[in-house]
């Protein structure tokens, strides 16, 4: 304790000789981030786990109502949007913060393979992160179906169908996903468990590993910056990193509540098996680019199905970004990787040209 | 000394028995839970229908030239189409590309899918956009005034 700081008070003392909270205390105090031109995006990890906890905030909130079948989930919805006192706030929040939580994830994968973040002796951050990358498109995917609508229908259909293209173990793939051959009340109950208590589980270990190796090697001082007056200046983590988060937070959850206030999710109509697909049917829009490809690939190229190609594609682009820190040797010694910065750039243009175009091309034509 | 060698010997014969006695019974124990579990993730088969015909709920009379629409056949999906001549055909109304389910566009007179744009022929043919496999197609037989949907073979 500093000589002007106040006395602690009684229960803090209490509590300090049992918790140890000035342990707590020293490590915060002791705890630096580095401060340069690119000190900006360390917020969006940040931000990424506030959007989660409001996701759990939410989640929980939702479980009160909903009924996870497929002849009560569309109706109990419906129950929370309009009978519900602000369930439809709660359902517009917990729908726009998935979304918000997805990009803000983006911009962090993003930043971190730009500045190169991954390099030794950080893999074990990197992986985790992947880990949890993966883990929330797999909550995106899952959650998309619960509404049991149009849409989420017929998304899952397709969605469950991609990894049946793979030769041998697709077909079984696909059954153990859907719970049975078609998707059916069955997927509706297997999702839904997957969606709020497999996922939040493995969550919970991952983010916990994610948050510990952050913790034990600070964040990463990009290697471009490395050197003169930039390459050692820090700010302490608290308070001025700490508080420079919660504007970030604030910002967010500004954010977050225009969009739930003006834009309230939408629910659509119920889904039934035996109607055609609705006429500009789209995944999610972290999902479109990915629709896209399948949708301009021909049937065949080189006598291989065009799915199976651009699943194995997909396939391709996610194992070179999680093995990334040791593909790229010349960052793991300091130096600024181009490689990391050619495939982060092709990968980000890729993705919004085919998802602009996903959003503008004719549905019919 | 050599008092000292054979009582080690003999420990880590023991050792080695116990050893291995421990990893068979957590062997065992691992295989006990991960079997039904893995077993319990696996969904049982569920009889499917098996029917090969089915007869329709609409009269042949009330299907418009150049329409489709879908029908059940079992548990799965099927069109029927009235091309412009007024002859009926049927198809699996499952996309071959990713199992969206089609539809009849009067526009060009194809089996179209929306999600992701293929386009089928009035024979069932895949003839642009990504399905690769042309559609299953049914024999429609018109008895009196019932239209009667059967798989082939």
């Amino acid at each position: 304790m500093d000589q002007d700081s106040p006395k602690p008070g009684k229960l803090y003392l209490w509590l300090d000789e049992r918790v140890g909270l000035s342990d707590f205390a020293k490590l915060a105090k002791k705890k630096e981030v580095p401060q340069h031109r690119h000190t900006f995006w360390y917020y969006f990890g940040g931000m990424t786990l506030f959007l989660f906890a409001i996701q759990v905030g939410t989640g929980i909130l939702l479980l009160l109502y909903y009924r996870p079948s497929a002849s009560e989930a569309f109706e109990s919805i419906q129950f929370i949007m309009t009978e519900v006192e602000f369930g439809w706030l709660v359902r517009s929040v917990h729908s726009w913060s998935a979304n918000l939580m997805v990009f803000a994830m983006f911009i962090h994968l993003f930043s971190a393979l730009m500045l190169n973040a991954y390099r030794r002796p950080r893999e074990m951050t990197w992986l985790s992160g992947s880990g949890l990358l993966g883990l929330t498109l797999a909550f995106g995917f899952t959650g998309y179906l619960l509404p049991w609508n149009e849409l989420a229908y017929f998304a899952t259909r397709v969605g469950t169908e991609i990894p049946g293209v793979i030769p041998v173990i697709g077909p079984f793939l696909r059954r153990l996903l859907r719970g049975g051959n078609e998707v059916t009340g069955a997927t509706l109950t297997r999702f839904y468990g997957i969606h709020v208590a497999i996922l939040p589980a493995l969550v919970t270990v991952v983010l916990g590993l994610h948050l510990f190796m952050v913790q034990k090697h600070g964040m990463s001082r990009p290697p471009s910056v490395a050197g003169g007056d930039e390459g050692k200046r820090t700010m302490p983590f608290f308070p001025n990193f700490f508080l420079r988060d919660l504007v970030g937070w604030l910002c967010a959850l500004g954010v977050l509540a225009a969009l739930a206030a003006y834009f309230p999710a939408e629910l659509g109509k119920k889904a039934d098996p035996f109607q055609p697909a609705p006429i500009g049917i789209k995944p999610e829009w972290y999902f479109m680019a990915m629709f896209q490809t399948l949708k301009l690939l021909p049937a065949h190229i080189l006598g291989i199905e065009g799915e199976l190609l651009g699943v194995l594609g997909f396939a391709l682009i996610g194992l070179i970004l999680i093995a990334m820190p040791f593909l790229d040797r010349g960052a793991a010694w300091g130096k600024p990787s181009r490689l990391a910065a050619i495939f982060g750039a092709l990968l980000i243009s890729y993705s919004i040209i085919l998802t602009y175009l996903g959003y503008t091309m004719s549905p019919i034509k | 000394m050599a008092n000292d060698e054979t009582s080690l010997a003999v420990d880590h014969g023991r050792r080695n028995l116990l050893n291995w006695f421990l990893s068979t019974t957590a062997g065992a124990f691992l295989v006990s839970v991960t079997y039904p579990l893995s077993r319990y993730l696996i969904p049982p088969e569920v009889e499917e229908s098996t029917a090969s015909t089915v007869t329709l709920a609409i009269k042949p009379n009330d299907v418009k030239a150049n329409s489709g629409q879908i029908f059940r056949f079992g548990s799965q999906a099927g069109i029927l189409v009235k091309d412009s001549n007024g002859k009926l055909k049927a198809f699996s109304a499952v996309c071959t590309h990713l199992a969206c389910i089609v539809q009849y566009r009067a526009d060009v007179s194809h089996i179209w899918c929306a999600c992701h744009n293929g386009h089928f022929d009035l024979n069932g043919r895949n003839v642009a956009g990504p399905p690769p496999k042309p559609l299953e197609q049914f024999v429609v037989n018109v008895r009196a005034d019932q239209i009667v949907v059967s798989k082939r073979g």
